[in-house]
């Protein structure tokens, strides 16, 4: 009877292990991968990478944008990662000026648009694709306040009094879609000017609440928490596609934006394979697949959005963006932000 | 002489082989507990890039009014838990107990629910019922407010509500019957009963539960990430330092102020345990329940009320996981089963699986061996001290906090164990120091209950001390040893706070997956995965009900047999 215990919980042990094991399978390079892409990006692509380079092998780590920035920080003494793929281009602008990346010039950068990169002629990120601002309206509650869909269009419409505590938007310290919506409010205002903090102010009134992921409001619209949520496309889509009864308005001032950006991490030894993974994450293949999720990427011919015939949604993005402002007042952002909001 | 000859005898009754052992031991859960609780202590007086600022970061976070606010607001919401969770954990407890309900088995297991599942998933189950289009909010034309902190307080109810009712339960059991008997011949009313025979009895507990309950909900992460909305507490804002502001010494301020409850916890559990020690009289005789339709019927119409909220919240999980498109497409569905590769898919199950086997496993053999040595070897009072100290110091410390120390130590370069970090190891390594105390408090009582003449045999026969340990002590301690096993596993099945900063690139945990689905706009998903969770515990936890029960009817037919 012990003995057989013993056996069994020896026998348990095993098979728990054997899970652990692995091989070399004739790799040359092993490297590892950040990256904030969305999931339907994150498997398409790495399953096309590896068919192309079947020799490097890639160990790879996705979240949203705050966390995997926070890894990098947290690890910059010692970094765990080789390459950062898609992941905020403000984040790349603040891990670049604290020295934590290395400059280097991808195959074929010369095709990427320049508001899509690092002005650097040897950039220290490239951008693969944009996100942008989108509103993401439940049908059925929107009707149920007296609205129709079609009443929200633009920023403004957001603070109608019908809509009071039925919006959603993301918290511009801990999202980054959060961060782009207000920094290109604030923006559209004019930065000198206090117009756009007195719209944030006003909107607070309407707002259900602030989530900490850029994705959560459209979740919330989606499932009739709210009636509106300020999202960015791609979950808004990805509702509306799951059978959701929602409609999805990119805001006609034009939407705040961030890009998808890669970078190579400063490391004591930088592996060629980081260097080959890079070249690709912005060669056709993978543009291609980028274009499957968000429409607009950045050797521009991006050019459709799923349920959207007939508009160019590189139009919809605010031209005038500034990254760099919102890069270096970030902390600024948030602070007159929380003072507004209380949160 | 008379010092040399007491030297003497302890020296006879150590050994060099258990000597180094109970070293290795302790060293190896101080390297693992103690050093990254230090390294976490020493970033909150860091500034950036390392430079020590005193207490320039705590003078920040006080100075920021929402960062206070914070802290006003988790004293809020803990406080309210511990009253309510107190209350009804008491009285459910007292109902199943001390009256004559009937399927009182099926109470006491149906309000262990929320222990088999995420606290993340309580807040789901709340949105399910209570959110603007919940199912209750649906049928009774409800208007509560969720998120926030009536949302967070119910969450936290219902997460802490088992574990008030397990203490009081245990509390409750063992009491003096002749009290009772003498005051009610005395004619003394029911209401001065309860108030001066019950709660004095109890008193040590009541007090315990304050303490657990009010540490539970100020150091839970899951309930209010899902439900907090407007309203933030310490736990969400460590997170939102750390991985929303890139500001691990923020993070670690507030990681040490999590710390403080639970120490002042692990003071006052240690205060009360050290008087609580044998109140039972060996004349004490056993309660008997009188008859009461009014007694009875009260607390039927108070468990089942309990019950059915309990099993209402696995319902709507069921209604979530299951609906097309819940509420607006309530077709029949298994889509939501199909989990998003990006949060590891249904790997992620089977990784959760793997981690809280593994867990079970060595966390088991090494705590069993840890407490074996803090209490059957003789001769190293200091050590021994310093490890039962040890054992127990897990208590105080919020898993959160762990995984933030873990983060903090084994990721620097100077490490040489930095080789774990981002692997299964640093994940198993987290749940065993989490969830260290308890199985190291049951088997420690378990081995204290064996007769020391054992060893004492064996030592005279010159049997190895090893034998003695694997052919009489582990197996006169299999039911301690399954129970550890169990709640090794269970929790690490359902743990997000400890795993939210660990996991690594290739290997997501369940737990960690529902929260990332249920914010990335799956909340099916997160109950679809939630469910799995459910059930594979329930399942463990049969397993563990089955083997107690046949392990003791084995040793009453040998008892029977011997007595022939």
């Amino acid at each position: 009877m012990k003995k057989k215990l013993v056996l069994l919980v020896l026998a348990l042990t095993a098979v728990l292990m054997v899970g652990c094991g692995s091989n070399d399978n004739g790799y040359r390079y092993h490297i590892t991968v950040y990256t904030a892409v969305e999931p339907a990006m994150y498997e398409a692509g790495l399953a096309a990478f590896r068919a192309a380079h079947p020799y490097v092998n890639v160990t790879s780590l996705r979240d949203s944008t705050g966390p995997i920035t926070t890894r990098l920080m947290a690890e910059a003494a010692n970094p765990v990662a080789d390459v950062v793929w898609g992941t905020a281009a403000s984040s790349m602008l603040v891990l670049a000026e604290r020295g934590y990346l290395v400059p280097y010039a991808p195959a074929g950068l010369d095709r990427i648009l320049p508001m899509f990169r690092c002005s650097r002629p040897v950039p220290y990120w490239v951008g693969n694709c944009a996100w942008e601002t989108a509103f993401i309206i439940n049908n059925v509650v929107i009707e149920q306040l007296g609205l129709s869909p079609s009443d929200i269009r633009c920023y403004e419409d957001l603070l109608r009094p019908e809509l009071r505590g039925q919006v959603s938007m993301p918290n511009p310290a801990s999202s980054g879609t959060g961060m782009l919506t207000v920094a290109a409010l604030i923006q559209m205002y004019g930065v000198d000017s206090d117009e756009g903090w007195d719209f944030i102010a006003a909107l607070h009134e309407n707002i259900h609440m602030y989530t900490h992921s850029g994705s959560a409001p459209a979740r919330d619209a989606a499932a009739g928490e709210v009636a509106v949520g300020v999202s960015f496309g791609f979950p808004a889509i990805y509702q509306m596609r799951q059978g959701a009864p929602v409609t999805v308005v990119f805001p006609e001032l034009g939407s705040g934006w961030d890009l998808e950006a890669n970078a190579l991490i400063r490391r004591d030894v930088i592996s060629p394979g980081a260097q080959i993974f890079l070249d690709w994450a912005i060669s056709d293949e993978a543009m291609e697949i980028y274009s499957r999720s968000f429409p607009i990427i950045a050797t521009g011919q991006g050019d459709y959005y799923y349920g959207f015939e007939g508009i160019n949604p590189a139009d919809q993005l605010f031209a005038d963006l500034d990254l760099e402002w919102i890069a270096s007042n970030r902390n600024e952002i948030i602070a007159r932000w929380s003072q507004i909001t209380g949160e | 002489m008379d010092m040399l000859s007491r030297l003497k005898r302890k020296l006879a009754g150590m050994s060099i082989s258990q000597g180094i052992t109970l070293l290795i031991f302790v060293t190896v859960l101080t390297v693992t507990m103690v050093l990254p609780l230090i390294q976490m202590l020493r970033m909150a007086f860091l500034g950036e890039g390392g430079v020590f600022v005193g207490l320039e970061n705590y003078r920040r976070y006080f100075g920021n009014p929402l960062l206070a606010r914070s802290i006003r607001n988790t004293i809020d919401i803990s406080f309210w838990t511990t009253i309510i969770s107190t209350t009804l954990g008491f009285f459910y407890a007292y109902g199943l107990t001390r009256s004559n309900i009937k399927f009182k088995t099926f109470f006491r297991y149906t309000a262990l629910i929320p222990i088999f599942i995420p606290t993340v998933v309580h807040a789901l189950g709340l949105i399910y019922l209570f959110g603007r289009q919940g199912i209750l909010t649906r049928a009774f034309n409800l208007d509560i407010e969720i998120y926030g902190r009536l949302g967070i307080i119910m969450a936290e109810v219902i997460f802490t509500f088992p574990q008030a009712f397990l203490m009081f339960l245990v509390a409750l059991k063992f009491t003096d019957g002749r009290l009772y008997e003498a005051a009610d011949a005395m004619g003394i009313p029911a209401w001065k009963k309860m108030f001066f025979i019950t709660l004095p009895e109890i008193k040590y507990t009541v007090v315990n539960v304050l303490f657990v309950c009010f540490t539970l909900a100020f150091t839970d992460f899951g309930a209010p990430k899902v439900l907090g909305g407007q309203f933030n507490v310490l736990a969400t804002d460590i997170y939102q330092q750390v991985v929303g502001q890139f500001n691990m010494n923020m993070g670690a301020v507030v990681g040490t102020l999590l710390l403080v409850p639970a120490f002042a916890s692990f003071i006052a559990d240690r205060v009360i345990s050290s008087k609580n020690a044998g109140t039972l009289s060996a004349k004490a005789t056993t309660l008997v329940i009188k008859k009461s339709y009014a007694r009875d019927g009260f607390f039927y119409v108070f468990c089942t009320a309990i019950t059915a909220s309990l099993l209402l919240l696995v319902g709507a999980l069921f209604v979530g996981a299951f609906a097309y498109f819940y509420p607006f497409n309530m077709a029949f569905t298994l889509r939501h089963f199909d989990f998003p590769q990006a949060q590891g898919g249904i790997n992620a199950f089977y990784n959760s699986l793997l981690m809280a086997g593994l867990t079970a496993v060595l966390g088991t053999i090494f705590v069993f061996v840890y407490a074996y040595l803090m209490e059957k070897v003789n001769g190293f009072g200091g050590i021994q001290r310093y490890g039962k100290l040890l054992g127990i110091l897990p208590l105080a410390v919020p898993g959160m906090v762990i995984g933030l120390s873990f983060i903090f130590f084994f990721n620097s370069q100077a490490n040489p164990l930095h080789f774990i970090f981002g692997t299964i190891i640093i994940l198993v390594l987290a749940n065993v120091i989490s969830f260290f105390s308890v199985p190291f408090l049951t088997i420690s009582a378990c081995l204290k209950k064996l007769d020391k003449e054992y060893e004492s045999v064996g030592d005279s026969m010159s049997i190895p001390r090893w034998k003695t340990f694997l052919r009489v002590s582990v197996p006169l301690s299999l039911p301690a040893i399954l129970e550890s096993s169990m709640y090794f596993f269970v929790n690490a099945m359902v743990t997000v706070s400890a795993m939210v900063f660990l996991v690594s690139p290739r290997f997501n945990i369940a737990a960690v997956a529902i929260t990332q689905m249920e914010e990335n706009g799956r909340p099916s998903q997160a109950a679809a995965m939630a469910l799995l969770i459910f059930g594979i515990n329930i399942s463990v936890r049969i397993l563990y009900e089955v083997s107690v029960k046949l392990i003791q009817f084995k040793l009453r037919k040998r008892e029977t047999t011997n007595g022939n």
